[in-house]
């Protein structure tokens, strides 16, 4: 090999940097923290399990939108029987109240924006 | 002590009744049913009673009910306006009807226009994504969620029911209803006959808000009903007719 000490520093350097943001925020003791929410207090159970929510309430509630506008089916029955109506502004902002502290949280750790909020209305806690 | 099979399987399932059944029991007594049952119709229409309105010079309840519920901006640029139920004279509304010696009980004075609610509506035919579609019961609905904001329908519209949002509506509304959504900029939008009040077994707010009386909705198909009942004993004239939209509001005059 020609100039393998060149190489090889190079390839070092390369490595370094592409690296940075793993052993920079290990170097300035930045710690990861998972995002605490905070959830409605007195209430079990959501409409799916929580790991089935967590997973794919995104889907879920594409589901909602297209029952409710375009079929007209508004009401669901949960996973444990009970009866809901299908509207993210008062089914689920309903018991999670504080948009804040709950769906921003999340969405802000993973960096997503979902576009409800141009339109639909957050109650109480968060105006945007 | 043995236990056969089947006795475990009994035992397991008593246990685990013994730890959900309250638990889910806690669960259910949280939670509101939605009770409401929705109002069912074949065809839903509006009759207008203009005598009735006029009776209320400069009366605007209807439209203030209709902004408040809908989130309707109230947007000072004509350019930009958005609307859902709103006024306009006779000769523009009824422009094949209109004469230079116009009725003095109609001359001059406002006629109450919204969403006909076609039968056979252009918007809909015309609609690249099917963000607005025809119900069975009669509604011209609209999915904001899938308008492109292409504006091929307010072409189409032979009555001007439709608006689009070239800005932000949201700075534009006064008292925000948390229960409706907004719509955002590069969508259209126009009065949906209240079918989320509809779904809850209300009647739209414009009915519910006229203080005269002179707004009625009822289902066309069923011939009990008072609309049908209006129709049948008073004399009632459609916008535009001849164009074969088929408008599912009349008015009385």
């Amino acid at each position: 090999m020609y100039d393998a000490g060149k190489i090889l520093a190079g390839l070092v350097i390369f490595l370094l940097l592409v690296t940075t943001p793993v052993w920079w925020s290990f170097a300035m003791g930045a710690e990861v923290r998972a995002p605490k929410l905070v959830l409605p207090e007195g209430r079990r159970a959501c409409v799916l399990p929580t790991g089935e929510m967590k997973a794919t309430h995104m889907e879920l509630l594409n589901r909602w939108r297209d029952l409710a506008v375009r079929h007209g089916d508004r009401v669901m029955t949960t996973w444990d029987g009970r009866k809901v109506r299908r509207s993210l502004t008062q089914s689920c902002l309903g018991c999670h109240t504080d948009k804040d502290k709950f769906c921003d949280r999340c969405h802000d750790y993973v960096a997503v924006t979902p576009y409800c909020w141009d339109c639909h209305v957050a109650p109480r806690g968060g105006a945007s | 002590m043995t236990v056969d099979r089947r006795a475990f399987f009994k035992l397991a399932g008593l246990a685990v009744a013994a730890v959900e059944l309250p638990v889910l029991g806690a669960a259910r007594a949280h939670v509101d049913p939605p009770e409401e049952q929705p109002l069912k119709g074949r065809r839903w229409a509006m009759v207008v009673d203009l005598a009735a309105c006029h009776r209320y010079p400069g009366c605007t309840r209807c439209m203030d009910a209709c902004r408040r519920e809908h989130n309707v901006p109230s947007i000072p640029d004509r350019k930009h306006e958005v609307k859902w139920i709103w006024e306009d004279s006779f000769g523009h509304a009824f422009p094949a009807q209109g004469s230079p010696y116009l009725d003095s009980e109609l001359a001059g004075k406002p006629v109450l226009l919204l969403c006909n609610h076609c039968d056979n509506p252009p918007c809909v035919r015309v609609c690249p994504t099917q963000a607005t579609w025809k119900r069975e019961d009669g509604v011209v609905m609209m999915d904001w969620h899938r308008c492109i904001g292409c504006r091929y329908c307010i072409a189409a519209c032979p009555y001007g029911s439709r608006s689009f949002n070239w800005v932000d509506p949201r700075p534009y509304i006064k008292t925000l209803n948390p229960d409706f959504p907004t719509r955002t900029k590069g969508v259209v939008e126009k009065c949906n006959l209240c079918e989320e009040r509809l779904a809850e077994g209300r009647i739209p707010a414009c009915v519910e808000a006229c203080p005269a009386g002179a707004l009625h909705f009822g289902d066309l198909a069923d011939p009990e009903s008072p609309v049908r009942q209006l129709l049948e004993s008073r004399f009632a004239v459609r916008r535009k007719p001849g164009l074969g939209t088929q408008p599912q509001v009349y008015y009385l005059v």
